[in-house]
């Protein structure tokens, strides 16, 4: 259980600056929705690599894909999917993390290691900023594909019935 | 009985070769990519990823390429890579109400919020070939309209009818965690959480098959597709070491209600009753055929007659895995020259016995 009474705290530990979760979660998916190459970029802006310690080295398993029963009941499992994680740590000490579907071992580390940059309060908007050009081509894609569906929606034409 | 046969490396090893050779066919012709067999036979690659209870449209593209489009051998091949792996954990239930909607269509209601879009679909085709096809050329751009305004809030057509009441609630999540068939063998009955395992991993012909015979009078449900659903849908997972639900990224679910005629009982007024299929992909026969099955094994906790095969659970749940299938199918090919040498000596001595039944009336007659 964490201890939430500042004062039981160890002097030498940092305080924990509480970082928005939804915020974090957002960079999350997005560096999830993003390419490899896309990942590389961002970083190379935001100073390039520094040294970055693997604390868990990126590894592919499995996550149970669960449904629920009717959509909206009591949960079962669907099956399973490949997911990849990384666990990286920066000088400064920042850890980040990342859990992708899929198995792409190089792309989960980039994704950690722009997690830990991100939990740095002083780097938080810069990190935001450099995927930026992510959520501009998701967000268009997004937009093309409801175009593409919204052009097959059924309109409905009730038939005149001759003489009722 | 089995005995270890040594001998036929050599054949084996050569017949490996040459399968690979013949996998490649004509060398003429350009060798497929994975990523070929991803996009274009995307349908194919949904059914390897729901049969083989795997997600990874990557992994189920390239076991297909090795399996030379042989489905249950490419279930096969990502089955046994799944248990090269350590599970994670397991996810978030998804929230298929909130899927974003490939195709979403209704036999119920012709008016839904969120309205009817057709998605890509072969419904309404004419099913004639097109031969159009089979020269190159650049694919027909897809048409265009600007999204209405409620496209993309599409409640489920049993959320709807639930406000109304008119159809039983599912039921309710207690918390605990669903039966996994992939870490406890079936036992039964099965709880309705294990057969759905059972049948979204299930082969499809089978399930299919059976939902059929439901609508042929073996264990009739009166079945209208409330809706089925296709589209991606958000999977998130509370590792340990973070305590909160990340985000792992989108995959495509297709989701079929099965919404079934009256159920009443003493206690319970007349209402509809569900049947529910969930699967990988774009994979509409299946979810249906699912909820179809889905709903018919239910007949025993509705209080209807049992009696088809279809709301047999044991039959249905122990038969529609179609890898276990084909493994006891085809482990007949297998050596068993030592069963049936045994075989032959009995055959042998009962047909000797059986001459000397015979010749011992002709010798009585010719005493007499």
């Amino acid at each position: 259980m964490p201890d939430h009474n500042p004062a039981a705290r160890q002097p030498e530990a940092p305080v924990p600056e509480r970082p928005d979760p939804a915020a974090r979660r957002a960079v999350m998916a997005l560096c999830g929705e993003a390419r490899p190459e896309e990942l590389r970029r961002a970083l190379t802006q935001l100073g390039g690599t520094e040294t970055v310690e693997d604390l868990r080295p990126p590894e592919t398993g499995l996550v149970m894909t669960r449904g629920r029963i009717g959509g909206d009941g009591r949960p079962f499992n669907l099956g399973e999917a490949t997911v990849t994680r990384a666990a990286v740590r920066l000088p400064g000490g920042e850890t980040g993390f990342a859990y992708h579907l899929g198995r792409d071992r190089a792309k989960a580390r980039l994704a950690a290691t722009l997690d830990a940059l991100w939990q740095h309060p002083g780097r938080r908007a810069a990190v935001e900023a450099a995927l930026g050009p992510v959520a501009a081509r998701r967000a268009e894609e997004r937009a093309a594909q409801a175009r593409r569906i919204a052009a097959t929606r059924v309109n409905f034409f009730t038939m005149a019935r001759g003489d009722d | 009985m089995y005995v270890a046969v040594k001998g036929g490396e050599a054949a084996i090893a050569n017949a490996h070769r040459l399968l690979a050779e013949t996998r490649r066919g004509d060398a003429s012709v350009p060798e497929l990519s994975v990523a070929q067999i991803r996009e274009q036979m995307a349908l194919l690659v949904d059914r390897v990823m729901t049969e083989g209870s795997l997600h990874d449209p990557d992994l189920a593209a390239l076991a297909l390429k090795q399996a030379r489009g042989d489905l249950i051998e490419a279930v096969f091949l990502v089955r046994a890579y799944r248990t090269t792996l350590p599970r994670f954990g397991a996810s978030e239930p998804v929230e298929t109400g909130a899927m974003t909607l490939r195709r979403r269509i209704s036999a119920t209601y012709k008016d839904l919020p969120g309205g009817q879009v057709l998605g890509p679909t072969f419904d309404y085709t004419h099913r004639l070939v097109d031969f159009a096809l089979a020269a190159e050329g650049e694919a027909p751009v897809a048409s265009q309209a600007e999204p209405l305004a409620d496209a993309a809030h599409a409640p489920r057509v049993t959320d709807l009818l639930r406000q109304d009441g008119l159809i039983e609630p599912s039921a309710p999540d207690d918390g605990s965690a669903p039966g996994d068939l992939t870490r406890e063998p079936l036992d039964f009955p099965a709880d309705r959480a294990l057969r759905l395992q059972a049948l979204a991993r299930g082969d499809e012909g089978f399930v299919l098959a059976l939902g059929y015979s439901t609508q042929r009078g073996y264990g009739r449900t009166h079945p209208f597709v409330g809706e089925i659903r296709v589209g991606a849908v958000a999977v998130e997972f509370v590792p340990e070491e973070l305590g909160f639900a990340v985000p792992l990224g989108e995959i495509d679910l297709t989701e079929c209600q099965m919404v079934n005629q009256f159920h009443g009982s003493a206690e319970v007024p007349p209402q509809f009753t569900r049947g529910y299929g969930l699967a990988f992909g774009q994979s509409e026969r299946k979810a249906m055929a699912m909820a179809l099955v889905d709903r018919a094994l239910r007949a025993e906790e509705l209080g209807e007659p049992v009696g088809a095969p279809a709301q047999d659970q044991e039959f249905v749940l122990a038969h529609c895995d179609a890898l276990q299938a084909t493994g006891f199918v085809e482990h007949l090919k297998l050596p068993h020259y030592v069963d049936f040498q045994a075989e032959l000596e009995l055959v042998r001595r009962l047909r000797a016995e059986h001459a000397a039944r015979r010749a011992v009336p002709e010798m009585k007659e010719a005493a007499e």
